[in-house]
């Protein structure tokens, strides 16, 4: 390896980022409705009714939507871009702050 | 898998509050080895793209449905630790903003997928790795047994949260048996995207998947060895 730490490169990180946003702004619409793994075993064994609602729920986010949008396809599509960006901004800048400053990557 | 508020008890809820609490406090710790410029800014891709496939639920038969929890994945290109303050982001971002996921079962959550399903996930890839020839391509599939695994494993880990503190009083052999099942169907799916997007990164930017560190250094070391031998 050379001496100097190679980036991450401005191409990889715009196609990933892409991917990222297609999946939660695009994609995400036809996803599947149907509850999930936990929430389907909580209604078949009988224990759902003891969920309660989330102190978030009032979010103008709440359950993947944005408060006052209509259209379901640009609610759920513009609350995905958000949660997409804002997990970028929060989980890339803890890993910037942990970062080493200097030296090589090393070996795992 | 995103616990709500109310399926367990207060006391279940502290503990396992001080459980994420002290394995995110080693995270912390743990990623400042392996973040550097370069894997900085990919954790930050990582941890959006985990929360960007969350948001696909995909069928698994007979009503129900599953996404990605995204262990596997992330400690396969970033690293562990790193992995479980990725994960651990999403979780909070989750509960927060979008009320997926209770507020006071945030621990229970980061415990569930963060710490069981990177941790059991980064476990069997290292197995795995070690039993594979050293060869990049071996590293997908690494990760998927990973991803296979740590998904009926953090459904199991739930189970046992129950059996502790679960509100209702339910026969828990029903409960363990649906979990396990269930989620290892969804664990099947979790291993087919975890393989395709990690042979996905490995075949444009091999530097760039943590895992597979140790099989690119053999490989220079063998090209340099026979490079002063020649």
């Amino acid at each position: 390896m050379s001496t100097t730490t190679p980036r991450i490169g401005r191409r990889f990180f715009i196609a990933f980022l892409a991917a990222a946003l297609l999946i939660a702004g695009v994609v995400s619409f036809y996803a599947s409705g149907h509850p999930d793994g936990l929430e389907y075993v909580a209604k078949s064994t009988g224990f759902l009714d003891s969920a309660a609602d989330s102190a978030a729920a009032g979010s103008p986010l709440a359950d993947y939507g944005v408060a006052g949008v209509k259209n379901a396809r640009i609610s759920g599509g513009l609350a995905g871009i958000i949660g997409v960006l804002v997990t970028l901004l929060l989980a890339g800048g803890l890993a910037w702050v942990l970062r080493r400053r200097t030296g090589n990557a090393p070996e795992a | 898998m995103h616990v709500p508020d109310g399926f367990l008890d207060v006391p279940t809820s502290i503990a396992t509050g001080v459980v994420a609490a002290l394995g995110v406090g080693l995270a912390l710790r743990g990623a400042r080895k392996e973040l550097d410029e370069r894997t900085a800014p990919m954790a930050g891709l990582v941890a959006a793209f985990v929360f960007a496939t969350q948001m696909i639920n995909f069928p698994v038969g007979a009503g129900t449905s599953g996404h990605l929890l995204g262990g596997a994945l992330a400690a396969t290109l970033v690293g562990p630790w790193t992995a479980v303050l990725v994960i651990t982001v999403v979780l909070i971002v989750q509960a927060l903003l979008f009320a997926d996921g209770g507020l006071t079962a945030l621990g229970t959550n980061i415990t569930l997928m963060g710490l069981i399903g990177v941790g059991v996930s980064w476990l069997v890839i290292v197995v795995v790795r070690r039993l594979l020839p050293k060869r990049l391509s071996s590293i997908p599939i690494a990760a998927a047994f990973g991803a296979l695994l740590s998904v009926p494993a953090a459904a199991l880990a739930f189970t046992g949260l129950f059996t502790l503190g679960g509100v209702a009083d339910i026969p828990l052999g029903a409960v363990a048996t649906a979990m396990v099942g269930w989620h290892s169907l969804i664990g099947i799916g979790e291993a087919v995207i975890t393989g395709l997007v990690v042979s996905a990164v490995a075949a444009t930017r091999p530097d760039l998947v943590y895992a597979a560190r140790p099989i690119l250094a053999a490989t220079r070391l063998e090209v340099r060895q026979r490079g002063v031998s020649a």
